[in-house]
C-alpha cells in the first residue's frame, strides 16, 4: 500500500516536506507527492467563499484510477460540506480518497501569530485522522489517540499524535510510534 | 453510554440531510433522516430516537408544528431546531415549547458537537435519576439567570452538582453578573432549602456593625443595642449564609470568621453565651482574591476554607448569546409587571444591545429594558428608547480617535475582544472575509490579551 499526497492550492513546500518525512517515519510504505489536474475553482461556492469538499472528492476519484493506494489531497483552501460552517476534512470510509485543509490549523487563523511546528504537528495528527477514516476507522474515544474527533482546533491540539493501540492494529504498514 | 444514540435529522434539503447523516455517522451515532415533518412524525412513532434534529422551515409541515405533534406524542422527547439568522426570535418562542436548544445553519460543527453531547448527557442523567426515583427535582432556574449559552450552561451543571454537597462554594464574578441569584439556586437546590438563606453585604457594613451583624449582640453591649438581637449566623442554622463582598472584611473580622466557621460556635457581642449553629457558607466577590492575599488584606487560611468549590460567572459582554433571551425573559417581566401588552423589541434595537458592553451586566440590561418600556410609546421598543449611551456606545469608542486607520484598529480590536478572538464570528460581524481579516491582524499587530 502506498500513500499519495496531491497538493492543490497548497501553499507551503516546507510543510509538504515536513509532512512527507513525518509520514514516512510512520508508515513503512512508500510516500509520494502527486500532482492533479483538478480545478478548485469549480467547486468555490460564491455566498459562501469556501470550498465544497465532497464534490472535490468526488472529482478526484475519477483522475485517480493509476494511483494504488490512499491518496490525500492537501489545500490551503477553506473547505466546508452544506450543513456545517466548515470542515478539517473529509474521507471515505474504507476508501481511497481523502481529502485536509490546513487553513484552519494555521495558528494565525485564530490568534493572528504563526507556529510553523504547531501547524506541522496539527497537520500530521489530521493527516493520520483522515487515512484512518481510509483504513475503516471510526472515532474513537480514547483522548489520546488521533482518530479522537475534532471539530475545533483545540480537539486537535488535545488529541494524541498517533493511533491507539486498538486503532493501530486496523491500520496497515503503520509503524510502533 | 455503550448504546449508540439515536438521531433523527428532519431537514427538507437533501444536501443537508446528506452531510449531517455523514457528520453524525462519523461521530458515531445511529443516524436516521426525514424530509419532511409527517414522515419524521411516523418514524418517531414506530422506533425511538434519543434526539431529533429538525429544520424550523419545511414545505407542509413546519418544525414548530412538528415539535408540537411530536411533543404531544412524547413530552420527554429531545429537539434541537435548525434556523436561519433571521429567525433567532421564533426560535427563541420554540423554546418555550420545549425545544432543548436552536442552533443556526450552516452549523458550526464544534457547537454541534457539544450541544448534542450535552443534550444527550442531560437527558441520559434525568433518566438515571428517574429510575433510581430519587427525588431530585431538576434544578430550579432563579429567574434572570436565564442564558443558553455555553458558559451558563456549565454554570448550572455546576450548580447542579455542587447543590446535592455541603461544600462550601465562593462565587466569582463582575457586579450585576447575579452572584446572589446563584447563591439562591444552590440553596434552593441542596437539602437545605427548607431552611433560610441568609444574605450579608459585608462592604455595606462598618466593621463594629458588621460584628453584630454577623453574631448577634446581647442587650446593651454598645450604645443603640437596646434589645437583644440574633445575628445572621444564628438565623442561617439549618440552611446557607451567603456573605457578599467577602473581599471587604477587616483582617480581625476574617479571623473572627475563619474561627466561626470552623467550628460553628460564637459568642453574641456582648455574650457569654456559646451559640451553635449548623450552616453552609457560600461567599462571592468581584475582587482578586489572590492579590489581596500576596498584599497581606485577606487572610491565606481563610482563602483557602472559603474557595473550596468556585463557580465563575462570565460578564455579559462574554456571553453575547444570551442577551436575546434575556431582553425577551425582562420584556415579558415587565409586561405583566406594568399591566401593558406585551411588547416586542425591534432588530436594530436588539443588535444595539447584543452590542453594548455592559460593565453593569445582567442589572444594567435589565435597568435598561424597564426604562425602554416605561418611556416607549410604541408595541416595539426602538433604538430611541434605549438609555443614550447603551445606543451610542459604539460611537463612544471613536470620539478620540482621528485617522481612519486608527479609528479601523480600535475597532476590530473591540469587536475580537467581545467575540473571545472568533475570527469567523468577527469577520462575519464585520462584513469583511477572514483572509482580510487576518491582514488587518498582522496589519495592526493585534493581539490577542491587549484591551
Ligand atoms: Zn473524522
Ligand atoms: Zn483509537
Amino acid at each position: 500500500m502506498e500513500i499519495f499526497l496531491a497538493p492543490l492550492k497548497f501553499y507551503s513546500n516546507v510543510l509538504l516536506e515536513r509532512l512527507v518525512k513525518e509520514l514516512s517515519n510512520r508508515f513503512s510504505s512508500k510516500i509520494h507527492v502527486i500532482d492533479l489536474k483538478v480545478n478548485l475553482d469549480d467547486f468555490f461556492s460564491v455566498d459562501r467563499r469556501q470550498y465544497y469538499s465532497t464534490q472535490i472528492i468526488a472529482e478526484v476519484i475519477k483522475l485517480t484510477d493509476e494511483y494504488d493506494g490512499k491518496v490525500i489531497l492537501l489545500t490551503d483552501v477553506d473547505i466546508f460540506v452544506p450543513a456545517l460552517t466548515f470542515v478539517f476534512g473529509e474521507a471515505q470510509l474504507n476508501g481511497k480518497h481523502s481529502i485536509l485543509s490546513v487553513c484552519r490549523l494555521h495558528e494565525e487563523f485564530y490568534s493572528g501569530i504563526s507556529d510553523e511546528n504547531l501547524l506541522l504537528e496539527r497537520t500530521v495528527k489530521e493527516a493520520l485522522h483522515e487515512l484512518g477514516h481510509n483504513f475503516g476507522l471510526r472515532h474513537c474515544i480514547d483522548w489520546d489517540c488521533v482518530m479522537h474527533s475534532s471539530n475545533g482546533v483545540e480537539e486537535v491540539d488535545i488529541k494524541g499524535n498517533t493511533y491507539c493501540r486498538k486503532c493501530r492494529t486496523v491500520i496497515g504498514d503503520y509503524k510502533y510510534y | 453510554m455503550d448504546k449508540k444514540q439515536r438521531i433523527l435529522i428532519v431537514d427538507d434539503e437533501k444536501i443537508v440531510r446528506e452531510s449531517l447523516f455523514h457528520w453524525f455517522e462519523e461521530e458515531n451515532y445511529f443516524v436516521d433522516t426525514a424530509e419532511d415533518g409527517e414522515i419524521a412524525l411516523k418514524k418517531y412513532s414506530k422506533e425511538k430516537f434519543d434526539l431529533l434534529l429538525v429544520d424550523m422551515k419545511m414545505p407542509g409541515m413546519s418544525g414548530l408544528d412538528l415539535l408540537s405533534k411530536i411533543k404531544a406524542i412524547d413530552k420527554d422527547a429531545l429537539i434541537i431546531l435548525f434556523t436561519a439568522f433571521s429567525s433567532v426570535p421564533t426560535a427563541i418562542a420554540a423554546l418555550k415549547n420545549g425545544a432543548y436548544d436552536y442552533i443556526t445553519k450552516p452549523v458550526d460543527p464544534d457547537e454541534l458537537a457539544h450541544l448534542v453531547k450535552n443534550a444527550l448527557e442531560k437527558r441520559a442523567l434525568k433518566m438515571e435519576n428517574v429510575q433510581l426515583k430519587e427525588n431530585i427535582s431538576e434544578i430550579i432556574r432563579p429567574d434572570n439567570l436565564i442564558g443558553e449559552s455555553f458558559q451558563i450552561r456549565k454554570i448550572y451543571e455546576l450548580v447542579n452538582s455542587v447543590s446535592r454537597t455541603d461544600t462550601t462554594v465562593m462565587i466569582r464574578g463582575e457586579s450585576g453578573t447575579g452572584k446572589e441569584l446563584i447563591a439562591k439556586a444552590i440553596h434552593i437546590n441542596s437539602n437545605r432549602k427548607y431552611s433560610p438563606i441568609i444574605t450579608v453585604n459585608c462592604g455595606a457594613l462598618a466593621e463594629s456593625l458588621l460584628e453584630s451583624e454577623l453574631f448577634g449582640h446581647e442587650k446593651g453591649s454598645f450604645t443603640g443595642a437596646q434589645f437583644k438581637r440574633k445575628g445572621k449566623f444564628e438565623m442561617a442554622d439549618g440552611g446557607t449564609i451567603f456573605l457578599d463582598e467577602i473581599g471587604s472584611i477587616s483582617l480581625r473580622m476574617q479571623i473572627e470568621l475563619l474561627r466561626v466557621i470552623e467550628t460553628k460556635q460564637f459568642n453574641r457581642v456582648g455574650g457569654n453565651e456559646l451559640i451553635k449553629s449548623d450552616f453552609r457558607v457560600i461567599t462571592a466577590t468581584n475582587e482578586p482574591l489572590e492579590e489581596l492575599v500576596k498584599a497581606g488584606k485577606f487572610r491565606e487560611d481563610l482563602y483557602y476554607r472559603l474557595n473550596v468549590f468556585t463557580i465563575v460567572i462570565s460578564p455579559l459582554r462574554e456571553r453575547r448569546d444570551d442577551i436575546p433571551l434575556l431582553v425577551d425573559f425582562f420584556i415579558n417581566k415587565f409586561s405583566s409587571a406594568m399591566n401593558k401588552k406585551n411588547k416586542s423589541i425591534s432588530k436594530e434595537a436588539l443588535d444595539f444591545l447584543i452590542n453594548y458592553d455592559w460593565p453593569g451586566n445582567v442589572r444594567e440590561l435589565e435597568n435598561a429594558i424597564e426604562r425602554a418600556m416605561v418611556v416607549g410609546k410604541q408595541d416595539t421598543i426602538i433604538v430611541d428608547d434605549l438609555p443614550f449611551h447603551v445606543s451610542k456606545n459604539n460611537f463612544d469608542l471613536m470620539k478620540d480617535e482621528k485617522s481612519l486607520a486608527a479609528m479601523e484598529k480600535k475597532y476590530i480590536q473591540k469587536i475580537l475582544n467581545e467575540n473571545s478572538w472568533n475570527i469567523s464570528k468577527t469577520a462575519q460581524i464585520l462584513e469583511i472575509d477572514r483572509v482580510t481579516l487576518y491582514n488587518k491582524i498582522s496589519k495592526y499587530g493585534l493581539r490577542k490579551d491587549e484591551y
